[in-house]
């Protein structure tokens, strides 16, 4: 096992409420300490506005707006005009979100700042699903996957949310995995230096969501990564594609084996989700390969 | 030479008149989507702003729901906030009112009165804003274009005082779109009138503050009881800004206005553009040998509760004009009323009339006959369609 050495910088602190063996705590915490002081957060009703905590405590260090659930790119893009007129054009303004705040309610509010190219950072935090209000699906569950509104599993695919940003040609999308911290924290930094609408994607395994063991939160994550279910990826402008981990692993079974919510599957199901992310991945590597940085 | 004020008038409508209060007031942030009648005020605003004369920063989103998203915490960095909207676009933001002053926000907004769909209708009706009106906003009606100018910069002192969202609030058509002489006061007298905008609470890096995080029954109940406390003092704020208004450009408002009440035996309660018409009606009455007069009310809420008793105190007879209908009540400034007057010594006997609702068209002789039909019958619970 490789240890990483982690320097805080004291952004987010003990005393936030997220369950135990949480990642969402984790990758909070070094989007926070990358993102630093100079910051104005936007949080939608999510498990990260719980995490931050209740009135009169806060578990961040930056001054947070608590917003509606469909809002959080809206606020953002107020504040951060605010900021503008008020000459204070370099303060970060962050956004927190989950992805029924993102995909499902939050997606018209979305589309119209990156339309607009709002300077925002939009951090969606994907637990596939409604995990905050007892689990739940959303357009962001995947395919077969029980939730308590799907409990013979989900009959349709994850929305590619992915894509329909990248539509918008905004200057930066990500996705990134608290299994993988270090690119994390690139992408967060980089997307800090970038002026214009920045979304990066984190999956984040619901331990009672998807049914997942207290200590196997970041090695679903990583699980995911391998697998090529969740690859981790940048988007420059909308079209220029580059992997982060560039290979994946040949089977998803042994990321499907780590969660309750997959466990009805039998070997055809798992044939077909196999088969979903084999095309997936190929078509992720078209892209790659398609990108016009690459080709000049 | 005046430099206060610009002595000549120059014609515009309501709406043209609200987008000149709010270059006045030296807005910084404009959230704003358009919407029939509203729009001519976004049109304005854009126009001002692409000639350099105003600086705001202007966001224009997919939805008015997305536009209040924008204004709460752009208000609450300290910023000058302002935008507009009308009928389904103040009933899209409702979630987003309740939240504007549930986290002390001082935005101003303008929303002009149209009905409410179904069935689709672009006529003057109150009924879009009434229906806001335990969403803690402050709420001021206006009669004129000039009222409506005024208005603006007036409530942008009162919003950023009592740390309460307002909305000026003015009928389709009859105010947004009629075009009249209005004075254009000047840059000094408004900075002069309006002090910046410069909240102790506020989202800011320096203070670390967050606002609307999860809070415990008590809390919550607490946020309730500082909005009330906050809410007793604007009728008294409202009366000031109105006063050194006055005294500055020679117009004073009130939170009332009282038109030929002395000695009335009749008096007519109404809101917004019906005023105007009232007023000549009072006129004619009066001229006729009625002694008849009209008690406009321009704040509704916080409702000027004292004033009101005070007002209608001993008067024989009062006919509330509602240009609203709420299903199952009736006309709503007649509830309002009612409430009011209950359990006062002297209350004049109180008629409740729906006229003009879905922006029938009332005139000045209709209410004559009103008058005439109504004043010395006893007085109905519920409320009656007249028009």
């Amino acid at each position: 096992m490789e240890l990483i050495s982690y320097q805080d910088e004291g952004q987010f602190v003990s005393g936030h409420v997220a369950c135990g063996g949480c990642a969402e705590a984790l990758a909070m915490r070094v989007i926070l300490n990358t993102v630093g002081s100079d910051a104005i957060g936007v949080v939608s009703p999510s498990c990260s506005a719980v995490i931050c905590g209740g009135y009169p405590m806060s578990a961040v260090k930056i001054p947070m707006f608590h917003t509606t659930l469909e809002s959080a790119a809206a606020s953002a893009s107020g504040v951060k005009r605010a900021l503008v007129a008020q000459n204070k054009p370099d303060t970060t303004v962050l956004c927190f979100a989950g992805d029924g705040g993102t995909y499902d309610i939050g997606l018209q509010a979305l589309s119209s700042a990156a339309e607009r190219n709002e300077d925002i950072l939009y951090i969606c935090f994907d637990n596939e699903g409604y995990m905050n209000t007892g689990g739940q699906k959303s357009s962001s569950t995947p395919l077969d996957a029980v939730t308590g509104s799907t409990p013979a599993g989900k009959t349709t695919r994850k929305k590619n949310l992915i894509e329909i940003l990248a539509a918008h040609r905004i200057p930066y999308i990500a996705t990134a995995s608290p299994s993988h911290i270090n690119d994390m924290r690139a992408k967060i930094e980089k997307a800090k230096a970038i002026r214009g609408t920045k979304v990066i994607i984190v999956l984040i395994p619901c331990l009672p969501g998807w049914g997942v063991a207290d200590n196997a939160a970041v090695r679903t994550a990583r699980k995911a990564v391998e697998a090529g279910v969740f690859p981790l990826l940048e988007i420059e402008d909308g079209v220029n594609y580059r992997l982060s981990v560039s290979e994946k692993g040949d089977s998803i079974e042994s990321y499907l084996k780590e969660q309750k919510r997959y466990r009805h599957l039998d070997a055809d199901h798992i044939a077909r989700l196999q088969a979903e992310t084999d095309f997936e991945w190929r078509r992720l590597q078209q892209r790659v390969a398609d990108s016009p940085a690459r080709n000049p | 030479m005046d430099m206060r004020a610009n002595a000549r008038g120059v014609l515009l409508s309501g709406n043209q008149a609200v987008a000149y209060g709010v270059l006045l007031a030296r807005p910084d942030v404009i959230p704003v989507y358009p919407i029939t009648p509203q729009t001519p005020i976004l049109e304005q605003i854009i126009e001002l702003h692409s000639e350099g004369r105003m600086k705001a920063e202007l966001l224009t989103p997919e939805s008015e729901h997305s536009a209040m998203s924008a204004c709460i915490p752009a208000s609450l960095t300290g910023a000058r906030v302002f935008t507009a909207t009308s009928s389904q676009g103040l009933l899209l933001m409702h979630e987003l009112l309740h939240y504007a002053s549930g986290a002390r926000s001082s935005i101003v907004m303008c929303n002009v009165n149209r009905t409410p769909a179904s069935p689709w209708g672009f006529w003057p009706d109150q009924l879009d804003s009434l229906a806001q009106r335990d969403t803690g906003w402050i709420q001021v009606y206006s009669e004129s274009p000039q009222e409506s100018l005024d208005g603006v910069i007036q409530l942008f002192r009162v919003a950023e005082t009592a740390n309460i969202p307002a909305m000026i609030c003015h009928d389709a058509f009859y105010v947004s779109h009629a075009v009249e002489p209005v004075e254009i006061p000047s840059q000094l007298t408004v900075d002069e009138f309006l002090p910046p905008f410069k909240p102790d609470i506020r989202l800011d890096t320096t203070l670390g503050r967050s606002f609307g995080a999860p809070a415990d029954q008590r809390n919550w109940n607490n946020t309730r009881r500082d909005l009330d406390a906050a809410m007793a003092t604007v009728p008294d704020l409202v009366s000031e800004a109105g006063r050194l208004w006055g005294d500055l450009t020679g117009r004073h408002y009130a939170p009332l206005e009282e038109y030929r009440m002395e000695g009335a035996d009749v008096v007519i309660v109404t809101m917004g553009s019906m005023c105007g018409t009232v007023r000549e009606a009072v006129d004619a009455m009066r001229e006729a040998g009625v002694k008849a007069g009209m008690l406009k009310v321009r704040l509704f809420r916080p409702l000027p509760m004292a004033a009101l008793r005070q007002a209608l105190e001993g008067v024989p007879c009062a006919i509330v004009l509602d240009r609203n209908y709420s299903p199952g009540t009736g006309g709503i400034l007649h509830q309002e009323l009612k409430s009011v007057l209950f359990n006062m010594k002297n209350a004049p006997r109180l008629h409740g009339l729906m006229a003009g609702v879905g922006g029938v068209n009332v005139s000045p002789a209709k209410i004559g006959e009103l008058v005439a039909q109504y004043r010395d019958k006893e007085p109905q619970v519920g409320a009656i369609w007249v028009d």
